[in-house]
């Protein structure tokens, strides 16, 4: 689950990790009362939405005046910011953050992520801030400098001063580096997070050392224990589908092709999108019944993937292991009756209860093409896409 | 011989008394599995299904014997219940549980290290040594006793691809899923080196993902030390780029771990690629052929 940046700094202070002064608005009015309250000269804008890159696309602005605030933060609410991550329809900002200005004598990067390789959690550095970080890790991958933290250990002074000397910090600045390290970890142990990102993490002339911006997503996994992270979602920034079917314990995902897909398991899933595209065809969405999957949940399936216009046939492709073939065919013809299914669908079915779940198929009086093996599946439901035009 | 577990493996479930275990190891003794027993806190000494319930790990290895664990704890006591079997010095470990938390996973990692331990998954489907002894959520009846050793991080693609097997009559000697999680116990590495010591054995499906480095890292250990040919499924091609993985996760694996360079690199290591995900069973009868 990812949260806004005015969120993730709002966390960040619980861990006395520093952050500028700021406040959120929803209006221009309430942007300059925001300001009005930080005092000094200099303020900046930004556009609270869930992508990187926000200060390309315009979403952040300079202020030297209370009239500049005001007039940047019009101009921001309410545009559909566009940038290399919001894809070329953008997302509408609802949203700002005013800052109080702040002297940069320097911009690094800092990063926190599971490094999988070790099943450790590991923090990165490195002195080239502010730029494209995965950039910097393809052409010059020394300049990222890594420390592993041992769970029983946590985060050492030792790989405080690693970190701090690799960035050249000296004096006060790097015994406050070594804390905003320290802080940063075990924030992102205690709420679980999945990456905790800082780009840039910047010095100021006056010898400090905070986050300038915060990039902070959370392991879903563990939101059950953490309600107070859970209250931060913001619905707005995900798409209606993809929620609707998190609801029913599907895992749905939008794609821009025109074959649906209904499949149980997630590399079953990959793999059927995989073989469409071989087969010569564009996958709509992914969608994973999952495990655990009823009637219910089948019906469901089928209205989120029904609600993409795009759509000319869907392939229904289950591999029965806990998941009974009897009760998916059920939940097929149900749906279908219910729904009123204009659009071809082919049904492959293997696995536990597989002749039963044939029969239901064949006896239900509805066009179902079925499919043999999975190769089979494929060209079926590519041909019924093409046919269907 | 097979890998892992054989007839001769005694199992317990951990989270016996729930729906799900009750359900799955009912399965696996119809299957043939020897279920010595189960744990569920505060159900000690009771029987359930004809199986002695114990209250800790620790009680039902020294009564059963047993040197297999079977988990199907929910997720949020999932880890707590895999660190208790570590205690107990429980050789294997299988845990099916899905959706445990990556930190609760990153800790029972550490204490794997310098254990008497192996874990298998979680989020997996289990293992199965076709005909002997089955632990985990697959159905049985697709498997046939064989040859052919199957590791996986995928549940129901592992079926689809032993169901091929099964249908051209090359059977399995052991399936393993590793399970999707992005720390797990077991990695490709472990099973192939198996594989490679094991008798019975004559050839591995190796079906991987994208994301991580898990694959490629296989397939340079596969160029080194595996004399038995190896095919290779990777499912995730045309998966939408960054829906799995942010930023700082592409980074740290320095790598580019999109399906195409997994492909290519497993290629260059003398890996049979099946591009085709419908394609496993038709490589493996001719790898087996040469």
């Amino acid at each position: 689950m990812n949260v806004h940046e005015y969120q993730a700094k709002d966390l960040m202070r619980q861990f006395n990790i520093a952050v500028l002064k700021g406040g959120v608005a929803d209006t221009p009015a309430q942007a300059v009362e925001v300001a009005k309250i930080l005092g000094g000269k200099i303020w900046v804008v930004k556009a609270q939405i869930h992508a990187g890159g926000r200060g390309k696309g315009g979403g952040v602005k300079l202020a030297r005046s209370l009239e500049e605030v005001e007039t940047h933060a019009k101009a921001i609410l309410g545009m559909q910011l566009v940038t290399h991550q919001t894809g070329p329809e953008g997302k509408i900002v609802l949203k700002v953050l005013v800052e109080e200005g702040c002297d940069i004598d320097h911009e690094y990067y800092c990063g926190i992520v599971l490094d999988r390789t070790v099943g450790k959690v590991a923090m990165m550095v490195s002195t080239e801030g502010g730029m494209e970080i995965e950039k910097v890790a393809h052409d010059h991958p020394e300049k990222i400098i890594k420390a592993h933290i041992d769970p029983a250990t946590g985060f050492t002074p030792a790989l405080g001063r690693k970190l701090g000397y690799a960035l050249g910090l000296k004096g006060d600045t790097l015994k406050k580096a070594q804390s905003f390290f320290e802080g940063l970890y075990k924030m992102y142990v205690e709420k679980d997070c999945s990456i905790a990102e800082i780009n840039p993490l910047v010095t100021t002339k006056g010898g400090d050392i905070l986050a300038l911006d915060g990039k902070l997503n959370f392991d879903d996994n563990a939101l059950f224990r953490h309600p107070e992270i859970e209250a931060m979602r913001d619905v707005t920034e995900e798409s209606a589908q993809e929620l609707e079917a998190s609801k029913f314990g599907l895992s749905y995902i939008s794609l821009d092709g025109n074959i649906g897909c209904l499949v149980n398991g997630a590399g079953l899933a990959m793999a059927t999108l995989d073989i469409l595209k071989l087969a010569g065809g564009t996958p709509a969405n992914f969608l994973d019944v999952g495990g655990g999957a009823t009637k219910e949940t089948v019906q469901k399936a089928f209205s989120i993937i029904l609600q993409d216009k795009n759509v000319k046939a869907i392939l229904v492709n289950i591999f029965g292991g806990i998941m009974k073939c009897d009760i998916i065919a059920n939940g097929v013809v149900d749906a279908a009756k219910e729904l009123q299914l204009k659009v071809p669908l082919v049904v492959r079915l293997e696995g536990t209860n597989v002749a039963l779940g044939k029969k239901i198929l064949a006896e239900s009086g509805l066009k179902i093409t079925p499919a043999g093996d999975l190769a089979d599946a494929a060209q079926k439901a590519v041909a019924a896409a093409k046919g269907a035009k | 011989m097979a890998i892992l577990i054989n007839r001769n493996t005694r199992l317990i479930t951990i989270g016996l008394t729930g729906k799900q275990g009750t359900f799955h190891t009912l399965q696996s003794r119809d299957y043939g599995t020897n279920v010595v027993g189960g744990v569920t806190p505060g159900k000690g000494g009771s029987i359930h299904e004809g199986i002695p319930v114990f209250n800790t790990v620790y009680e039902a290895v020294k009564e059963t014997k047993a040197n297999a664990a079977m988990i199907f704890v929910p997720p949020a006591f999932a880890a707590d219940s895999i660190l208790e079997c570590i205690d107990a010095d429980m050789p294997l470990i299988i845990a099916i549980t899905e959706g445990i938390p990556v930190m609760d996973m990153v800790r029972v990692k550490s204490a794997l290290q310098g254990s008497k331990s192996r874990l298998i998954g979680p989020n997996c489907p289990g293992v199965i040594t076709p005909g002997e002894c089955k632990i985990g959520i697959m159905p049985g009846h697709i498997h046939m006793p064989g040859r052919v050793g199957v590791i996986s991080r995928s549940g129901t693609l592992t079926y689809e691809a032993v169901y091929q097997l099964t249908q051209r009559e090359i059977g399995q000697s052991t399936c393993v899923g590793i399970g999707g999680d992005p720390v797990n116990g077991t990695n490709f590495i472990d099973c192939l080196a198996m594989f490679e010591k094991d008798a019975d054995t004559d050839a591995v499906i190796m079906i991987g993902e994208i994301g991580g480095t898990a694959e490629t890292e296989a397939a340079r250990w596969i160029k080194k030390h595996m004399t038995k040919p190896v095919v290779s499924f990777i499912a995730g091609a045309a998966a939408p780029v960054g829906k799995r993985m942010g930023h700082a996760g592409a980074i740290i694996s320095g790598a580019d771990d999109s399906a195409e360079a997994k492909f290519r690199i497993l290629q260059e290591c003398g890996v049979t690629i099946a591009r085709s995900p419908a394609e496993l069973g038709q490589k493996i009868a001719e790898v087996l052929k040469k």
